[in-house]
């Protein structure tokens, strides 16, 4: 019996190792962000120092960030909130229907999930310049779908399998039309995977900065592209680069304390079941 | 499983669903795609009309596949996913096998293990560059305790390149935990029971129950890493851009490096064919294992 409590002691003092090297690194950034710049240079490893909001308050002031924080927020919004209609839709019209055709757009959809970034980054410049989309908003938030698109019909197309098909078929025989079965029916059941997916998707276009930074200017720059060019003017102002980063770090780091569950599915979709 | 039964099976309501998804896939995911190879073949400078751009053939690739550089780079690459992916999944599997069960509060944990993938990259290059800062970083002052010597971590090649290595062991061995967890929690439960009143020990049972039941996740999560490491980009920019010298210049790195600021555009797309192909041949792999799409069937 005491081997049983010393073995579960064990665990648990494993798990909290795990924490600690998870969550030190974010710790670390979040503690910075409140240190002067003195104290960046002298107080190393320690905890304990007078906290101040002064990295934050010349950040947040800074002339520009209000608008790459607005262009952040309209970026991530606006993909997420399209990627999840274009996304729910064609998961509903793979899962549900049989067509010609329809293996070549699975095939190419799984395809597009994993194409290197670093690979479109090129091409993505030239055919945007030339549809006159460069520079713009709306221009990224086009790219970001199409990013964000395979992996969202992938996740939802298995919540959708799981819906009981008799239900949609009492509904058609009730006359609703498939639209309205897809609305009434089938969209309030897959909710849980729409929170995932609405998760992931944000948290790319929030976070990404590689495409952004090559399709954005100084009026269109979305917050982690700001921060990208803002590391070499700032040399080793390590509070503000940390207050910066606390920023942009915070939206989806809530979103795992708000929704771990959807997180967790977005995860491990398509290889485990349930 | 065969295919769900459709409800309604006309070809015009399936493509009036499927369309508008389609079509942006299409125009900005697979165009581009295509014009990358495209780009390849023709000698073209960035903000001048496409209309100007000349035809050059195979010059492209034969100048990159010549070149001695992009060989270092794809050694680079594949180092870097050898070491972290197998540093991953050991670590991640280890962790899950030692740590599965029923142990009140695991949720908790388990939130606070997705917390590092989560964290944008430019948040986790910075924290990491701060982290390994030979002056002022915390890694230093924890070495200084013990009375190991100040390093330059990301001013020396070898620990430039472990500290590429450590930061994404950092953010992604909590992702082969998770899917290794919840490999283990869909094992039916009677299998393990039988198995044990048996009397296989832990060692027994790990090896010869639930490592194999679980075959099927360890490799999709292998595959799933190591495209992911093929791809890696955003953090290593932020942390070394590559540097010292070459010593962290994944494929990525040196594509986005010949376009953006070797201006050679041609040469970059001729490296992203090889790196396309090396991901494209990796996604086969796993959609042999598992096409969640292709026909109705749902991961298994």
């Amino acid at each position: 019996m005491n081997g049983g409590r010393l073995l579960l002691a064990a665990r648990y003092l494993a798990l909290a190792a795990l924490a600690v090297l998870c969550v030190g690194p974010i710790l670390v950034m979040l503690l910075t962000s409140f240190k002067t710049q003195a104290q960046t240079f002298t107080t190393g490893l320690s905890f304990l120092f007078a906290p101040t909001l002064e990295n934050y308050r010349d950040v947040i002031f800074d002339s520009s960030f209000g608008r790459y924080l607005i262009n952040s927020l309209i970026v991530g919004v606006v993909a997420t909130l399209l990627t999840l209609l274009l996304g729910c839709m064609a998961a509903y019209g793979l899962a549900r229907f049989s067509f010609a055709g329809r293996r070549t757009v699975a095939y190419t959809t799984l395809m597009l999930r994993t194409v290197p970034l670093a690979v479109v980054a090129v091409p993505v410049y030239m055919i945007w310049s030339d549809w006159h989309l460069a520079n713009s908003l709306g221009g990224l938030i086009l790219l970001y779908i199409a990013v964000n698109l395979p992996f969202t019909i992938w996740l939802l197309y298995g919540f959708v399998l799981q819906v009981p098909v008799e239900l949609e078929e009492a509904a058609a025989i009730d006359g609703c039309r498939p639209w309205r079965v897809f609305l009434r029916i089938v969209l309030p059941l897959i909710r849980p995977g729409l929170a995932a997916a609405a998760i992931f998707t944000f948290r790319i276009a929030w976070n990404e900065f590689i495409l952004a930074l090559v399709l954005t200017d100084r009026s269109t720059r979305t917050l982690p592209v700001a921060a990208s060019l803002f590391v070499t003017d700032i040399g080793v102002e390590w509070g503000k680069l940390m207050a910066l980063a606390s920023l942009i770090a915070l939206p989806p780091l809530a979103f795992v304390f708000l929704a771990a569950r959807q997180v967790i599915s977005g995860l491990t979709a398509g290889a485990v079941k349930g | 499983m065969a295919m769900t039964p459709a409800p309604h099976s006309s070809a015009r309501t399936a493509w009036f669903f499927i369309l508008p998804a389609a079509i942006i896939m299409l125009a900005a995911g697979l165009y581009p795609v295509i014009s990358a190879i495209r780009l390849g073949f023709y000698d073209w400078s960035m903000g001048t009309p496409w209309a100007q751009a000349r035809w050059t053939g195979w010059t492209s690739f034969q100048i990159v596949f010549g070149d001695p550089a992009v060989w270092r780079s794809l050694w680079t690459t594949l180092k870097f996913a050898a070491v972290s992916v197998s540093a991953e999944m050991f670590l991640g599997v280890a962790l899950a096998l030692a740590l599965e069960g029923n142990i009140r509060g695991m949720a908790f944990f388990r939130t606070l293990f997705i917390l590092p993938m989560m964290v944008a990259p430019i948040a986790v290059g910075l924290t990491w560059r701060y982290l390994f800062d030979a002056q002022f970083g915390p890694i230093n002052a924890l070495l200084a305790v013990f009375g190991v010597a100040a390093k330059g971590w990301l001013a020396d090649e070898t620990l430039a390149f472990a500290a590429i290595i450590v930061s994404d062991i950092w953010q992604w061995t909590p992702f082969v935990f998770i899917m290794v967890i919840a490999g283990l929690a869909s094992i039916d439960s009677s299998v393990l029971e039988a198995a044990r009143i048996d009397g296989a020990r832990w060692w027994t049972l790990t090896r010869r129950v639930k490592l194999p039941m679980i075959a099927h996740v360890l490799a999709i999560t292998l595959v799933m890493r190591l495209i992911d490491a093929f791809r890696v980009l955003e953090v290593i920019y932020v942390l070394t851009f590559g540097g010292p010298g070459d010593s962290t210049e994944v494929l990525s790195m040196y594509i986005y490096k010949t376009a953006f600021i070797g201006q050679k555009l041609g040469a970059a797309s001729a490296i992203s064919v090889l790196l396309l192909a090396v991901v494209m041949f990796l996604t086969w792999l796993a959609l042999r294992m598992s096409n969640p799409l292709a026909d109705g069937e749902n991961g298994q």
